[in-house]
């Protein structure tokens, strides 16, 4: 599903932040990303998120050369792909339900094709009540919530998760991680960015790990 | 998609009773932002006020034009007293020569009287003036679309009324184009640099909105938009905030001009009103001119809605 062969990332003129990356993330797998602040979980994030490219080495995801791929073709593979921000990036004007409506709105799909869609996977997630809510009335586990139910409605083939539980408590931090569990046991390959130890112990899962740039994995 | 997922610990959760009327029909630009709100007031105002200056400029074009072809409609006959000849009788015989000249439509001779009374703003009243040899003139006015050989019927009076001088006002036209051109000219520079700074201001107002929109493009761009439709989107959003904001100042501007040919043809016959209409005619930018206030309107939704575009872009080429 996505291949790193000898990843390299520097920003500008400046040092490799991310260097000889070399993995794979394997349909259905479920792993998470961890290491201390300034390790360069971000970047890898949004070197799997598409939003940046590589220095140097070579990333493939679906079978394409990242590399090689047009703005529009960007956009496309990015359909298929999930990502849950830290801070849930939710649009203030627009309700909960058109929030996590959005990704099959871009895609041109009519509403009526995928209202009793969201709905449904709105109760799943335990906003049922708060369909019509604007985000900034949400707490932040409602928003949380909405933030998952937005990057999985389109059915991506993979998950990625920034810091999925830093806004919230513990207990909600477990639910958070058996929905992922949940999700993952559907399809979808799941990659969550933590450095919350007590979170990754909860669950026997494959562990990459950022130490100075540098990637070690734990399977 | 959840239907093969056992229901989660966040289930059962309270589930909608009823599914009520959605509408997915909010924009994804969010309409009423302070943002575009100060966005329609500065197009408004740029509008009106490019449009006031576009009527200026029509108001003062139409009045010079009117008074050129007032003055071009009318030629003068002097003629000079000379010893040995009869004065009356030459000024009767050169409105008879001008009368059955083709291309006119009235000959007026003033008499001796007259011709002294001309004078008087000059000289006062009360003076004898049968010493002085005072020019008599005849004002000929030309027919309505004709155009009279003038130098065949200066030659024709040069002949047959010696002392007779056929003025066709050249010189004063000429003067009054050169001036009238010089208002025309300082009219359509101003009107220019109102277009520019309306420009100005509009592309700058519009970066600033869209600048507290920059969340929104990233979050099209990252749930899979591509650049086309996020550019398509703002465009749209702005090209109606444009229009809004020319509309009213546009329709401003419109209504402040309709109301004053209004009151110039109500006020018609005062001595204000006269002035005024010898200044700018009938106070009316006619169709053309409206025509015009249009055409800016468009103009200006149009600067706004390519602004926004062009900022979406490299937006989106900085997210990149």
């Amino acid at each position: 599903m996505v291949r790193f062969e000898n990843v390299g990332l520097r920003y500008g003129m400046g040092p490799e932040v991310l260097r000889d990356l070399t993995f794979r993330i394997e349909p259905h797998s479920f792993q998470f990303l961890t290491g201390p602040s300034g390790a360069g979980k971000t970047s890898l994030l949004r070197l799997l998120f598409l939003s940046l490219k590589p220095t140097r080495g070579l990333i493939t995801q679906f079978g394409h050369d990242v590399a090689t791929l047009s703005k529009d073709a960007v956009a496309t593979l990015r359909r298929r792909i999930g990502i849950v921000f830290q801070d849930f990036r939710l649009l203030d004007h627009m309700s909960t339900y058109e929030n996590v409506a959005l990704p099959l709105r871009v895609m041109g799909r009519p509403e009526e094709s995928y209202r009793d869609e969201v709905i449904e996977l709105l109760n799943w997630v335990g906003l049922g009540e708060r369909i019509w809510a604007l985000p900034p009335i949400l707490s932040g586990g409602e928003k949380q919530r909405a933030a998952i139910a937005r990057a999985v409605i389109a059915r991506p083939q993979l998950l990625l998760a920034d810091e999925p539980t830093g806004n919230v408590d513990p207990s909600l931090g477990q639910r958070l991680l058996r929905l992922f569990i949940e999700l993952n046991k559907s399809g979808t390959s799941v990659v969550i960015a933590t450095h919350d130890i007590a979170l990754m112990d909860q669950y026997d899962a494959r562990r990459l790990v950022l130490h100075d740039g540098r990637l070690h994995i734990y399977d | 998609m959840t239907s093969d997922i056992s229901r989660s610990e966040f289930t059962p959760a309270p589930r909608v009773s009823a599914v009520p009327p959605m509408r997915f029909e909010t924009p994804l630009v969010p309409r009423n932002s302070i943002s575009g709100r100060a966005l329609v007031a500065v197009v408004s105002i740029m509008t009106f006020l490019t449009c006031l200056t576009t009527g200026g400029v029509i108001l003062v074009s139409q009045a010079a034009s009117a008074w050129q072809a007032d003055v071009a409609r009318e030629v003068t006959v002097q003629l000079i007293p000379a010893s040995g000849r009869n004065i009356d009788a030459d000024v009767a015989k050169a409105a008879s020569v001008v009368k059955n000249f083709p291309g006119i439509a009235d000959v007026r001779a003033y008499s001796k009287e007259q011709s002294e009374k001309l004078l008087e703003p000059w000289l006062g009243t009360g003076l004898t003036l049968d010493e002085l040899p005072v020019p008599r003139l005849i004002v000929v006015k030309i027919a309505s679309g004709a155009a009279p050989d003038l130098p065949q019927l200066r030659s024709m009076l040069k002949s047959q009324v010696p002392g007779a001088v056929l003025d066709d006002h050249r010189g004063f036209i000429e003067r009054m184009r050169a001036m009238s051109g010089t208002a025309i000219a300082a009219g359509v520079g101003i009107m220019i640099l109102m277009i520019a700074a309306t420009v100005l201001s509009v592309t700058f107002a519009t970066r600033g909105a869209m600048a507290t929109n920059k969340t929104v493009i990233e979050v099209l761009h990252f749930v899979g938009a591509k650049n086309r439709f996020i550019a398509e989107n703002f465009q749209r959003h702005f090209l109606l905030l444009g229009l809004e904001g020319g509309a009213v100042g546009g329709g401003a501007a419109v209504a402040l001009f309709a109301v004053g040919a209004l009151l110039s043809r109500w006020f018609g016959g005062t001595a204000g009103a006269e002035q005024t209409a010898a200044l700018f005619g009938s106070f009316s930018i006619g169709i053309g001119g409206y025509v015009a206030i249009v055409v800016q309107v468009l103009l200006i939704a149009g600067v706004t809605a390519f602004t926004s575009r062009h900022t979406v872009n490299r937006t989106l080429e900085m997210i990149d």
